[in-house]
C-alpha cells in the first residue's frame, strides 16, 4: 500500500531522487579506492628509492647511524615461515572441509565444528599470537623460547579457519551425481573423496589456500611474540626469525630517517610478494572449471 | 577431472572384486577426517581455559570488575584498569563503522546494482585489493603520511566546530580519529564483500516487480533490495565491527597509546590490542603484569567471539531466507 503512495506519477522530484542517489552510491564507491590509490602511490614513489640490489642481498644492520643494510634475513624468514604455517594449516584446513562436506553435511558435531570455524575467522591475529606466547614460548617449549616455528604454528591457526571455510565452499560446488556415480561404481567413500572429489575441487581448494597464505605472508601481530627479531639470516626454524612485517613495525618505531626508508622498501616488498600470491591464485581459479 | 574419470572405471572393477579389504578403511579415512575437525574444537577450549588460567593472576589482584572498569592502567604502580583501553578500543571501532559501514554499502550496491556488467570484477577486485595491504603497511602510511597531512584539516575541524560534543581542543598528532579512518579502511573489503553476497541473494523477482510497478532504480534499491537485505547487512557491519576491535598493530602505530581516556577524538588513546602487542615485552617476568596482558587477550576473545557469533547468525540467516524462493522458483521454471 505505501508502494502505491510512493509512486505516484514519475515527477521531477522522482527523477532528481534517483539521479542523486545514483551519483551517491558512485561516490561511494570512488571513496573507497582513494585510499588504495594513496597507499600505493606513496609505495612507490618512497619504497622504490630503498630498492637496490644491496637492498635484498644484505642482512639489516642494528646500526641506528650509517648503512642500514637489506631486508635478506626479514624476506627469507617471512618466506619460510609462512612455508611451514602452509604446510600445518592446508592439509588440516582441508581435512576439516572434507569432513564437513563428505560426512558432516547434517549433524550436530559437524554444525558445531562449522560454527566454531566460522567464528575463529573473527578472532584476532593478535589473540593466536597470544595463545603460543601462552603455550609455546612461555613454556620454552622445544628448547628455546622465541622460535620461527612457534610462528608458523600462529600463523596456522590463523590460517586454519579462513583456508576451512574457503575449502568448504568449493567443495559443496562438486556437483553431487560425481560422487553418486562413483559410488553405484562400488568405489568406497574414501577413494570417491581422494580421487573423484578432491581433483574436482583442485584448483579452487588452492585459489582459497593462496588466499590464506598471503594474508599470514603480512601478519606482524602474532609473529612478534613468537619469533620476535633478529639482523642475521638464519634457514633454523629452531631460533628466533626475522620477518618482513615485524623488520617494517621495529623500523618504523626508530627515530632514524635510514630505518624508515627501509620500512618503505620492505613494505613495497611485502605488498609485491602478497600481491603476486593473489594473482597467482586468481589464475589458478580461473583454470577451474566449477 | 579428466584424470579422475579412468580411475573410477578400472577402480570400480577391481573394487568390486576386494571390496571387504578396501571398504575396511573407510571407517579409518572417516575417523580421521572427524578427528581433525575435533581437533578445532579442542584447540579453542584448551587456549580458552589456559588463557583464563594465565590471567588469573592478574584478576585476583585487582578483581575482575575492576580490572574492566577502574580508570587507571599503571604498570609500574602495579594497578590495571583496563577502562581506558576498552574505551579506546569502542571509540576507534564506532568511529569505524561509521565511516566505513556505508561506504562499504555504497560499494556493494553500486557494484550489485548500478554498475556496467563490465566494470563489476574490476571494481571488486580493486576493494579487494584493499584487503591485500597488511596491518603494518597501513601503519606506516599512517604515521608518515596520513598524521602529518591530515593534521591541519583536524585542526581546522576541532576550532570550528569546538560547540559540538567530543570535538575541540589541541590536535595531537596520532589520535582516536585517525586510527578509526584507518580501521575503517581496513574493514571496507569485509563489509563491501558481505554486504554484495547478501544483496546478490535478494530474489530477481522482487526487484523486477518493483521495477515494473514504476519504480527508479534507487526506489527499488530502498524499498526491495535495502529491506530485504537489511538483517545480512547488519551482520556484515557486525563483521567489521569484530575485525575493528582486534585489529592491532596498524591502530599501535597510529593511536598514540596513552593509557587515559581522551576527551576529544582528536586526542590520543590507548586500545587493548596495542597495550598488548607493546608491553608484552617488559611483562614477561611480572606474573601480574603478564596475567593483565592476558586479561585484556581474554577480552578481546571473549568480545569478538560474541561479535561474531551474532553477526554469522544474522548473515547466514539473510542467505537462508533467500533460498526457499528460490527453490520454489525452480521447480515449476522448468519449463524456462
Amino acid at each position: 500500500m505505501s508502494a502505491v503512495s510512493a509512486l505516484g506519477p514519475l515527477n521531477g522530484r522522482r527523477k532528481a531522487t534517483d539521479k542523486i542517489m545514483r551519483g551517491v552510491l558512485a561516490v561511494g564507491t570512488v571513496i573507497a579506492l582513494i585510499p588504495l590509490v594513496l597507499v600505493i602511490y606513496y609505495l612507490l614513489s618512497k619504497g622504490l628509492g630503498a630498492w637496490s640490489l644491496d637492498f635484498f642481498t644484505k642482512d639489516p644492520t642494528g646500526n641506528f647511524l650509517g648503512d642500514q643494510g637489506g631486508v635478506k634475513s626479514a624476506l627469507l624468514g617471512t618466506i619460510e615461515m609462512v612455508a611451514l604455517a602452509s604446510l600445518i594449516a592446508i592439509p588440516v584446513g582441508w581435512g576439516v572441509a572434507l569432513y564437513l562436506v563428505e560426512y558432516g553435511r547434517t549433524g550436530r558435531f559437524a554444525a558445531t565444528v562449522r560454527y566454531f570455524v566460522d567464528v575463529m575467522t573473527g578472532v584476532p591475529s593478535i589473540v593466536f599470537g597470544l595463545f603460543i606466547y601462552v603455550t609455546l614460548v612461555l613454556s620454552g617449549w622445544g628448547g628455546s623460547s622465541f622460535a620461527g616455528w612457534k610462528g608458523s604454528v600462529a600463523l596456522a591457526l590463523l590460517m586454519l579457519p579462513v583456508v576451512t571455510r574457503s575449502a568448504e565452499v568449493v567443495l559443496l560446488l562438486v556437483p553431487d551425481p560425481l560422487r553418486e556415480a562413483a559410488l553405484a561404481l562400488g568405489t568406497p567413500r574414501w577413494r570417491v573423496t581422494l580421487k573423484i572429489v578432491l581433483p574436482t575441487a583442485l584448483p579452487g581448494l588452492v585459489t582459497g589456500s593462496l588466499l590464506a597464505v598471503a594474508r599470514a605472508a603480512g601478519e606482524t601481530a602474532p609473529l612478534l611474540f613468537t619469533a620476535t627479531i633478529v639482523n642475521g639470516t638464519t634457514f633454523n626454524l629452531s631460533d628466533r626469525m626475522n620477518s618482513l612485517p615485524v623488520q617494517i613495525y621495529t623500523d618504523v618505531g626508530s627515530p632514524n630517517d635510514q630505518l624508515v626508508q627501509r620500512a618503505w622498501g620492505a613494505a613495497l616488498a611485502l605488498v609485491t610478494l602478497i600481491l603476486l600470491t593473489t594473482l597467482i591464485a586468481r589464475l589458478v581459479s580461473r583454470r577451474s572449471r566449477l | 577431472m579428466a584424470t579422475a574419470t579412468p580411475d573410477v572405471s578400472t577402480g570400480g572393477r577391481s573394487i568390486l572384486e576386494r571390496s571387504p579389504s578396501a571398504r575396511r578403511a573407510d571407517p579409518i579415512f572417516r575417523g580421521t577426517l572427524m578427528t581433525l575437525a575435533a581437533l578445532i574444537l579442542a584447540l579453542i577450549a584448551f587456549f580458552f581455559v589456559y588463557l583464563i588460567n594465565k590471567a588469573q593472576p592478574a584478576l585476583s589482584h585487582q578483581g575482575v570488575f575492576s580490572f574492566l572498569f577502574t580508570n587507571d592502567w599503571n604498570p609500574s604502580k602495579a594497578i590495571y584498569g583496563a577502562w581506558p583501553l576498552v574505551v579506546g578500543t569502542l571509540v576507534t571501532a564506532a568511529i569505524a563503522l561509521v565511516i566505513g559501514v556505508p561506504i562499504a554499502v555504497a560499494t556493494a550496491l553500486f557494484i550489485t546494482e548500478l554498475a556496467p556488467r563490465r566494470v563489476r570484477s574490476p571494481l571488486v577486485i580493486l576493494v579487494e585489493l584493499l584487503a591485500a595491504v597488511p596491518s603494518v603497511v597501513y601503519g606506516l602510511w599512517g604515521i608518515f603520511v596520513l598524521i602529518p597531512k591530515l593534521k591541519p584539516a583536524e585542526q581546522w575541524f576541532a576550532d570550528t566546530f569546538s560547540f559540538l560534543p567530543f570535538i575541540g581542543g589541541n590536535v595531537a598528532g596520532p589520535n582516536y580519529f585517525v586510527a578509526g579512518l584507518i580501521l575503517a579502511i581496513m574493514i571496507l573489503p569485509i563489509v563491501s564483500a558481505i554486504s554484495r553476497e547478501v544483496i546478490s541473494t535478494v530474489p530477481s523477482d522482487l526487484k523486477e516487480a518493483s521495477l515494473a510497478l514504476g519504480a527508479t532504480r534507487w526506489e527499488m534499491i530502498r524499498m526491495a533490495v535495502l529491506p530485504y537485505s537489511r538483517s545480512g547487512i547488519t551482520g556484515a557491519a557486525m563483521l567489521g565491527l569484530g575485525r575493528a576491535i582486534g585489529e592491532t598493530i596498524a591502530v599501535t602505530l597510529v593511536i598514540g597509546n596513552s593509557p587515559t581516556i581522551g576527551k576529544q577524538i582528536f586526542d590520543q588513546g590507548y586500545t587493548l590490542a596495542a597495550v598488548i602487542a607493546n608491553e608484552f615485552g617488559e611483562a614477561a617476568n611480572d606474573k601480574v603484569h603478564a596475567g593483565a596482558l592476558f586479561a585484556a587477550g581474554l577480552v578481546l576473545f571473549v568480545l569478538t567471539l560474541l561479535i561474531n557469533a551474532l553477526a554469522r547468525g544474522l548473515v547466514r540467516r539473510a542467505e537462508k531466507s533467500a533460498r526457499p524462493p528460490t527453490k520454489v522458483k525452480a521447480v515449476p521454471g522448468g519449463v524456462a
